[in-house]
């Protein structure tokens, strides 16, 4: 567990810190924190309904050849 | 438990340090900037689900409760109980000659997540359980904002192990391993358009076929009649998936949505899905959701509706499960969710949901087999589902 969360880590840190070795650093956030109440809002919420979501991902998981990238927080579906 | 927590994260931020200057230096650079704010962990909630998939002969459904909470202000953990009662016989069952049946799965879910300083770290496992199979799968993750908040990195890793039996036959049990790594971007582009990347690779291992399943060969006494065999599969698989997707917040506040996934893997069997969403709030807390989902697939490589031959041993791949074939489906969806409050200062808020689903599958070359017709002349397979989830979602 602790090897995979520093791996996790430092991966973390090369594609973020990928920003400033890339010079990124010097471009500032152009969305302001005053600019985010749309983007704030419930309806905009990328896991808005987790129980709907993860049932979902189930059924067509289980039906169909193709799974992944739904952008969960990993676990499996036990649905051979 | 926090104390632990702490200590292995601070312990892993030193090795960090010792590992790489480049790298501390980055990450200093990143901590103390102040661009960075805060990440947030999940808001406590409660829902209790009742779901329903009725469609090719069978109908599964249940409920699935889920809780979040946090037991301090740097750590949430949740909890999903989940039940899927079968009842019926799917064209599968039918063709095999056997009849109706009707089977549980019962699965249970912990995970917590972690806030530390600008990052979450979160570890789970879940256990599912059914009277011939059985999988438990743990998974560790972790996601950071940067860039003033406009960026959250993701990345998280899963395993698990499947032991697969045979009602009927106690002498057979098959083992699978699965692992899966998953790297995500969500990224603010503008005040109204989030977007985000996600990639999951994953491998298993082990025995993968259906144990239930056959396939059919041509009978070579008698060219135009077929026999059966169990199926022989491959025993590795190895996949990659790739999606982006994107939500516009529209002027009158409503919401458009969009993805993309694109999925490939080593049995040749590439896959699309495009998901488009459109999201309607009302006054006084009525929110419409509209979806519209294709899925299109091409069959694996070792697939066939009809086989010219026998596999002659445990490399000679067979397949008939349509799940391996060619097809598509399309997903037409509705949801309304109402939100209303409770006059307890226990609960901030709650809702009611109903969400509706209607899929078409559509198979290019998975004949139905089931009526005696003549080798050739079986029209291909195709049916309707629904899915319904009803549920209620508290907020406290």
């Amino acid at each position: 567990m602790k090897i995979i969360i520093l791996i996790s880590l430092i991966t973390l840190q090369l594609l973020s810190g990928g920003c400033s070795l890339l010079g990124i650093d010097d471009i500032e956030p152009w969305v302001k924190p005053y600019e985010r109440q749309n983007i704030a809002d419930p309806i905009m919420s990328m896991n808005r309904d987790p129980v709907s979501a993860a049932y979902m991902n189930h059924v067509t998981q289980s039906r169909e050849g193709a799974k992944g990238a739904e952008g969960g927080g990993g676990g499996g579906c036990g649905c051979n | 438990m926090l104390k632990a927590a702490v200590a292995v994260v601070v312990a892993v931020t030193s090795m960090l340090h010792t590992l790489n200057k480049i790298l501390a230096a980055v990450a200093a650079a990143l901590i103390s900037s102040s661009l960075l704010q805060a990440a947030v962990l999940p808001e406590d909630r409660a829902d209790v689900m009742f779901h329903s998939y009725s469609g090719g002969g069978v109908t599964i459904d249940g409920p699935s409760l889920l809780v979040r909470k946090d037991i301090a202000s740097t750590v949430s953990v949740s909890a999903n109980y989940y039940v899927d009662t079968v009842s019926g016989a799917s064209i599968d069952v039918e063709a095999s000659g056997a009849s109706e049946y009707s089977e549980e799965r019962i699965e249970y879910s912990v995970g917590a997540d972690y806030l530390y300083d600008k990052s979450i770290l979160s570890a789970g496992f879940t256990s599912s359980i059914e009277n011939d199979y059985e999988a438990e799968t743990w998974f560790v993750g972790i996601s950071q904002d940067f860039f003033g908040d406009l960026s959250t990195i993701s990345i998280g890793y899963a395993a698990g192990s499947d032991t697969v039996m045979q009602n009927g036959n106690d002498s057979f049990e098959g083992q699978a391993d699965r692992q899966n790594f998953q790297l995500g971007l969500s990224q603010i582009i503008s005040p109204n358009l989030l977007m985000n990347i996600n990639y999951e690779t994953a491998t298993e291992e082990g025995y993968l076929n259906n144990p239930y399943r056959s396939y059919r060969f041509v009978d070579p006494a008698n060219t135009s009649n077929t026999l059966s065999a169990t199926e022989v599969y491959p025993n590795t698989r190895t996949s990659d998936a790739v999606a982006i997707g994107g939500k516009y917040f529209l002027p009158y506040r409503a919401v458009l949505s969009a993805n993309y996934r694109y999925f490939t893997d080593d049995w040749d069997i590439d896959a699309h899905t495009y998901t488009l969403g459109y999201t309607h709030p009302l006054d006084k807390g009525w929110i419409f959701d509209l979806t519209y989902r294709f899925y299109q697939q091409k069959s694996a490589y070792f697939y066939s509706d009809l086989h010219a031959f026998q596999a002659v041993d445990e490399s000679d791949f067979r397949g008939r499960d349509k799940e391996l074939s060619e097809f598509n489906t399309q997903t037409l969806g509705f949801g309304v969710s109402y939100q209303f409050a409770i006059s307890t200062h226990l609960i901030e808020k709650s809702s009611i949901n109903l969400q509706y689903d209607f899929i078409q599958f559509d198979y290019d070359n998975f004949s139905d087999t089931r009526d005696q017709v003549a080798l050739g002349e079986e029209p291909l397979y195709e049916f309707d589902a629904e899915v319904i989830r009803l549920y209620l979602s508290i907020w406290y």
